[in-house]
């Protein structure tokens, strides 16, 4: 017996619709995620290469237990495990959410403080030898500088995130792989759905590449 | 006269390395000083005492009548007295992210609280003076490195300080720029700016210096008007030191 398989493209253009709903879901939880990771990366960024050591371990720490371990643990432990700590249960999406943002975070403080630690010397001298204080040395002159060479590694991070996305199917979030997995449990058109939901990934990736190379071209045309 | 620098047994370490040795040095106001000596011997960490970039462990130092204590000194007595000292790098240390007009603005609008038109006056003024009020708007980058370095110099102007520190300025530049930056240095000496400065240019020294000051590993062994060193320098290392950097 032959077995042909054929490429149903109206099974496919049927799904859009249902699969589309996915999509807030995963930008909510990747971008709401990555602002916050954002501000953590900074703050433990900054904190990982203070120079009072009381400040620099819990921030040290912090990144290698979320760097050292899955994100699939950290979302399962979010969701399921720290309602039993807490007492109270965590819906799915602010448990994505936090996933995405202790995760990212943990990678963002390493992109800060390369970046921090990317600038040379003198800067810093130079802003104190004109008499600015060490916060003004650091936040007019050495962050500026830093931030621009930190844009790529950020977008990276970025693009990680949205995909990592894709694994918090598991606490039943409607994100993008989720409802893919719902919509195949009725209609059986596995091959055509999850080439959607990729297309779907892909198109939100490509955007931000496109978006990230535009203000990358912008930043360094001043260095 | 006033003094701009008081130095007394002063002593620095790296680690192990005893850079500064129980060095005693004044600069009056208005006063010249060239610092020369071989690669190694502590005249960058000497000038850099002067605005605190460096700590020292023993002995006085004061800048214009402030005294800065040994390992850190105290933070307010330290801004105070970077206020009133410029310092210009070898390697220029501008400030790649921002104009060249605004490099020169930033300092006066942070720490002295000037208006924008006040800074951007100063600024346009400053540049003039150093020969490169075309260039405003320019990046750093975009400038030759003897340009950078009169930027350097409009900079730390702009603060308007009573004393100027020159780590070696002409050191890292291609040799037919040497000479504006030098130009500008001698126009400031002339103004009559306070000025330490760390150079290999013998000649500059000669010309500008009224104290020439030789150091040999952490020690200042010779020190006069430059007639006095250059023509008859009394210490033995002294001498070996001219004749290798003046053969050539
Ligand atoms: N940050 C530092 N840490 C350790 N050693 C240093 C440091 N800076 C300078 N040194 C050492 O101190 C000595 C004096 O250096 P420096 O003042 O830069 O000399 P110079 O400017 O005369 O060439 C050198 O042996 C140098 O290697
Ligand atoms: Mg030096």
């Amino acid at each position: 017996m032959e077995f042909q398989f054929q490429f149903d493209w109206q099974a496919a253009i049927n799904a859009i619709p249902f699969l589309a709903k996915g999509i807030p879901y995963t930008l909510m939880i990747s971008f709401g995620g990555l602002a916050i990771g954002f501000l953590l990366g900074i703050l433990f960024g900054l904190l990982s290469i203070n120079k009072n050591w009381f400040l620099r371990w819990p921030a040290i720490t912090y990144i290698e237990i979320f760097r050292g371990t899955p994100i699939l643990v950290q979302v399962l432990f979010i969701f399921y495990g720290l309602p039993d700590l807490i007492g109270a249960p965590i819906d799915p999406l602010t448990a994505g959410i936090a996933a995405i943002a202790l995760n990212s975070g943990a990678y963002i403080s390493e992109v800060v403080r390369g970046g921090v630690q990317s600038i040379d010397k003198g800067q810093n001298e130079a802003g104190l030898s004109l008499g600015l204080s060490r916060t003004q040395t650091f936040w007019s002159i050495i962050w500026p500088q830093a931030f621009r060479r930190m844009i790529p590694p950020l977008g990276n991070q970025a693009i990680v995130s949205i995909k990592d996305t894709s694994l918090f199917s598991v606490i039943g979030v409607g994100e993008l792989v989720r409802q893919g997995q719902v919509y195949i449990a009725s209609t059986f058109t596995a091959f055509e759905v999850y080439f959607v939901v990729a297309l779907m990934y892909l198109a939100i990736t490509l955007s931000l590449s496109l978006v990230l190379r535009l203000v990358e071209r912008r930043g360094l045309a001043s260095i | 006269m006033t003094q701009i620098v008081k130095m007394k047994g002063m002593n620095k370490h790296f680690g192990k390395l005893h850079v500064l040795k129980s060095i005693d040095l004044t600069v009056e106001q208005g006063e010249v000083v060239v610092i020369i000596g071989a690669s190694g011997s502590g005249k960058s960490t000497l000038i850099r005492c002067v605005n605190g970039l460096e700590e020292y462990e023993s002995g006085i130092l004061e800048v214009d009548n402030h005294p800065l204590a040994p390992k850190a000194g105290n933070q307010k007595t330290l801004a105070e007295i970077r206020k009133g000292v410029g310092m210009v790098f070898q390697q220029f240390n501008l400030f790649p992210h921002l104009t060249v007009k605004k490099n020169i603005m930033l300092a006066p609008m942070k720490v002295k609280s000037a208006s924008q038109v006040i800074a951007n006056a100063t600024a346009e003024r400053l540049l003039e003076r150093v020969g490169i009020g075309d260039q405003a708007d320019k990046y750093p980058s975009q400038l030759s490195g003897g340009q950078q370095q009169r930027v350097a110099i409009a900079r730390a102007l702009a603060m308007e300080p009573k004393l100027m520190l020159f780590d070696e300025p002409t050191s890292a530049l291609d040799p037919e720029m040497i000479g504006e930056v030098l130009d500008v240095m001698r126009e400031l000496a002339k103004d009559g700016m306070t000025m330490m400065v760390v150079t290999h240019e013998m000649g500059f020294a000669r010309e500008v210096a009224d104290r020439v000051i030789y150091i040999h590993e952490g020690k200042i062994v010779e020190e006069g008007n430059p007639s006095e060193v250059f023509d008859n320098p009394q210490n033995e290392r002294t001498q070996a030191f001219l004749s290798r950097v003046l053969a050539h």
